[in-house]
Order: structure tokens, then C-alpha cells, then sequence
């Protein structure tokens, strides 16, 4: 396998874009990656979203974006794993340069949601759940994350307060970060009090529906180098399924599929986690988060809550998570996110995350999730 | 919503809460699959659900899907059958404020929501309070 490393990353500001197309955000944020990268050619193209189809009515996006872009007749593949789709675009790019099968690969991710009404919305993202036996019953996400709320709070003692601190915290990072669709802080009372989504989960508890597309180029370690561009290398990638149904997990209160990505990725890149300078995670409710602390590894089963309460995750704890603010305030347009998670890692690497910058960072890691954790994706990025 | 070729394909599992039953393990898979999950064994006698079980978890749904619109709020939840099948279903029959971890429930068969403009009903089943 060839080292990997990331030369050029994308992003356009995040948010409700009512004056731009699927087409137009995606291609509005590869050109800046690209230019990024200082390339001008790209050998193959993969592009993570979710559910074009039923947000937009158009599917055959690898073509769509291709020409879109002015690159036909580049190879380009779409692929899918609900809200991990854009973790599983950067897997495929990565094994694509790795294998020797292409040097310049553009890895993009995009999701354009608001096209369609906030109860069709619901029901697309809803199609990521078990649609014969959860979605039949009438489950919405916020459904499915808040029956893991009450699990994990009713087995570990979570409080409703510490949910709300994973907002508070994620917004306070996104309040710095310029690109995100809500850059502000919030308060723990104004979360107590925003108006209920699926008990415990109120609105200030989930991410939201967002328009947005990121996008990273990647190439052979070598290349990069004779470039001589910031390094930045994939140095772990892992991933793994889980049953798709909730109800058939073996413990309501644990994501297998992360905790297994993870080790993968830790043992590819050779690393612990102490090792690692921040952490770009799925917080797609404020109970994901907490969860996912504990399956990574940085928190004992169960003490999810409490670390976010004692500044663990915070900015300038131990474990910095999502530093960029996360899903929860950055947006979540379900096919760009993670794509955008390594975006926002290699600007922290080289040094370039701003009034939110982890001072010294040279390792980053990312947990890009789909479902109720029915899929996970990790990868590890290490500055040279 | 589904074609009717759909739904006619799963009416065993909605009306008559059929699984199947590993010849090898005896796992109860519901609803039944090709390949056992607990042993990967590929025969399955029918089995019928068991009646009752116990709540795992449940939530009281405020934004529904776009089929639901007409019906929210409403409860569901997470239980585990007296067999070790478990499964998703809403609660009904019962006061929100009701709805703990650990309370016993059956299963009961019940119209979940219907098509507009002259559609087929959707039947299956729900969890009601014992």
C-alpha cells in the first residue's frame, strides 16, 4: 500500500441555501479544493450523499458532478452509507491512491436538504433506520437516539444537564468557526427549555437540516511531498457495520460499529489515543456524542456525561472533541459531513483553524457514523 | 408508501407476528431471515412471537414522518419479548407519564396508519400495558 496524504481541502459556508443548487454547492466547494491542492488534473472522483433521491429527485450524481465540474470523462462513483456516506467517500479515495489505482483523486461530500419540507426531511433521513420495522411504527431519528437517551441514562445515571452541555460546548467551538451554519453560543437553560423533538431530545439536542458540500484532494505521500505542500497523511482508516434495527443490538447504550472502526484505525496507524490532538466526532444528538467518547475509548463505559461535564471534551481539555463545532453547530448536510470532519482536521494540522485552533496539533481523528451506529467509519490524520 | 405487492409480502409478520425458529440453535429470529444471526444456520421452523415482554427504552415521538403527521404525539419503545426476540413498536393504551423502563407490556394487533384517497389500511402490531 502507498501512504496516502491529503494536499488541498474545500469548504463553502454551511446553512440553509435557499439560491443554490445540489449541483452548484458541490462544485462551488471541489473548485476550492482543488485550487487548494495547486493540481490541474484529477485522475477519479468519489462523492458520499445520502439520499439525492429523495431530497432532490436526481440520482447518477457521479456523472451529474463530473460534468458539472468540467471533468468528464474522469471515472467518478457515488457512494452511500447514510450519514457516514462522506467517511465512506474518503475510505474509497484513500484505498483508491493506496492500491496504486489512481494518483489524484478528488473525494467530495454534499447533501442540499432543504428542498423538500421539514416532515419529508424527516422521513428521508428516516429511511436510515430499519424502514420495515422501525420506520413502519412511526420512528424518526431523534426517535431512535433519544430511546438510546433513556437507556443511557436510566443504566449509567447520564442527566438531562449533560446532554445539554455536549450543545453548549459544540457551539461555543462552532461560535469560531466562520463556515458554520450556526456560529453562536448557547446555554444549558436554553436547551432545557427549547421545545421537545422525541423525549428527552429537545430541537437544541439534535443537528440540523443543512445545505453544504466539503471536499479534499488526495495523492500519493511522494507526490505530495515533491509538491511540496503541508503533508498531511491518512494514517488509519477502519470501518465496520452493526445490526441495523436498534432493537437487535446486544446493549441500547453502546455503538459497537465505532468501537471496532476505531481499533482498526488505531492499529493501522500504529497509535493510542493519548496520542491523538483532537477528535472530530458524529454528534448528531447530543446522547451520540456521549456515546461515542465511550466507544472510542476516551471515557469508561458509561462516564460519557460526566466527561463532558468536567471539561474533558472541551477545547482546551484532554480529549478536544469537535473542535469545528461539530455537527450540532457546524450543520449536517448527511452526505458532506465527513468529509468535512477531515477537512476541518487538516486545517487544524497545518495550522489553520483560526480563533479555534488546538494549539500544536499533530494528530487528529475522525468518527463519521451512519444510522443508529448500523455503520462507522474512523480515520487517523497525522501532520509531518 | 409501499406497493400493495409489499405489504401482502409481509402480512405474516404484521398479522400473525410470525418468526422463525433456528432447527439448529433455536434462536428466535423476528422477523425470520435466511441466515440465523446467532448461529448462521439457514433452517427456521414458523414460530409465533410470545405475548408479553418487558420495555427496554421508549420515547414519545413529537416531529413524525411525513405518514404520521395526523397521529403525533405518540409513544414507542423498545421491548424484549418473553422469548428474547426484541422489537420496536409504539405504546399505546397508556399515559405518557406512564411509560417507565421495565414495564411489562403485550403485544397486540392494531390498525398503524392507512393511504389517502382510497388505500389499503396498514394493520400490525403495538405494545399495550399489562
Amino acid at each position: 500500500m502507498r501512504d496516502v496524504a491529503i494536499i488541498g481541502v474545500g469548504m463553502t459556508k454551511w446553512g440553509e441555501l435557499w439560491e443554490k443548487s445540489l449541483r452548484t454547492i458541490f462544485t462551488e466547494t471541489a473548485l476550492l479544493a482543488i485550487e487548494d491542492a495547486g493540481v490541474d488534473k484529477i485522475d477519479s472522483m468519489v462523492v458520499g450523499c445520502m439520499s439525492s433521491g429523495l431530497f432532490v429527485g436526481q440520482e447518477h450524481l457521479s456523472s451529474l458532478l463530473a460534468d458539472e465540474l468540467g471533468r468528464t470523462p474522469v471515472p467518478a462513483a457515488r457512494v452511500e452509507s447514510a450519514c457516514s456516506s462522506g467517511g465512506l467517500a474518503l475510505r474509497q479515495g484513500f484505498i483508491e491512491v493506496a492500491s496504486g489505482m489512481s494518483d489524484i483523486v478528488l473525494v467530495g461530500g454534499v447533501e442540499k436538504m432543504t428542498d423538500v419540507t421539514g416532515c419529508e426531511a424527516t422521513y428521508a433521513l428516516g429511511t436510515a433506520a430499519d424502514q420495515e420495522y422501525e420506520g413502519y411504527h412511526g420512528l424518526t431519528f431523534p426517535g431512535l437516539y433519544a430511546m438510546m437517551a433513556v437507556a443511557h441514562m436510566h443504566r449509567y445515571g447520564t442527566t438531562r444537564e449533560q446532554l445539554a452541555m455536549v450543545a453548549v460546548k459544540n457551539h461555543d467551538n462552532g461560535s469560531r468557526n466562520p463556515l458554520a451554519q450556526f456560529p453562536f453560543k448557547i446555554t444549558v437553560d436554553g436547551v432545557l427549555n427549547s421545545v421537545l423533538v422525541a423525549d428527552p431530545l429537545r430541537i437544541l439536542d439534535c443537528s440540523p437540516i443543512t445545505d453544504g458540500a466539503a471536499a479534499v484532494v488526495l495523492c500519493p505521500a511522494d507526490m505530495a511531498r515533491k509538491m511540496k505542500k503541508p503533508v498531511v497523511r491518512i494514517v488509519g482508516c477502519g470501518q465496520a457495520t452493526d445490526t441495523m434495527a436498534l432493537a437487535s443490538r446486544k446493549d441500547l447504550t453502546w455503538l459497537e460499529s465505532t468501537h471496532i472502526a476505531a481499533g482498526k484505525a488505531l492499529a493501522m496507524a500504529g497509535r493510542k489515543l493519548d496520542e491523538i490532538d483532537l477528535f472530530e466526532v458524529h454528534d448528531c444528538f447530543t446522547i451520540a456524542e456521549i456515546m461515542v467518547t465511550e466507544a472510542l475509548g476516551l471515557v469508561e463505559r458509561g462516564r460519557g456525561g460526566k466527561a463532558v461535564e468536567e471539561g474533558l471534551t472541551a477545547r482546551d481539555g484532554r480529549f478536544p472533541v469537535n473542535p469545528s463545532g461539530g455537527l450540532k453547530a457546524k450543520g449536517h448536510p448527511v452526505g458532506a459531513t465527513g468529509v468535512a470532519q477531515a477537512v476541518e482536521v487538516v486545517k487544524q494540522l497545518r495550522g489553520e483553524a483560526g480563533e479555534r485552533q488546538i494549539k500544536g496539533a499533530r494528530r487528529g481523528l475522525t468518527q463519521n457514523m451512519g444510522g443508529t451506529g448500523g455503520s462507522s467509519v474512523v480515520h487517523i490524520f497525522e501532520a509531518e | 408508501m409501499p406497493t400493495p405487492s409489499r405489504y401482502w409480502r409481509e402480512i405474516p409478520q404484521r398479522y400473525r407476528m410470525e418468526a422463525g425458529k433456528c432447527k439448529a440453535c433455536g434462536a428466535v429470529a423476528f422477523p425470520p431471515r435466511v441466515v440465523c444471526p446467532a448461529c448462521g444456520a439457514r433452517e427456521f421452523v414458523p414460530a409465533k412471537l410470545a405475548d408479553g415482554g418487558t420495555l427496554l427504552t421508549y420515547t414519545i415521538i413529537r416531529v413524525p414522518p411525513q405518514p404520521f403527521e395526523d397521529q403525533a404525539p405518540y409513544a414507542v419503545g423498545i421491548a424484549e419479548l418473553d422469548d428474547g426476540v426484541k422489537l420496536t413498536a409504539q405504546v399505546v393504551d397508556c399515559d405518557f407519564a406512564d411509560l417507565k423502563v421495565g414495564l411489562r407490556v403485550r403485544l397486540e394487533f392494531r390498525k398503524l396508519s392507512e393511504d389517502g384517497e382510497a388505500g389499503v389500511i396498514y394493520y400490525g402490531y403495538k405494545f399495550v400495558p399489562e
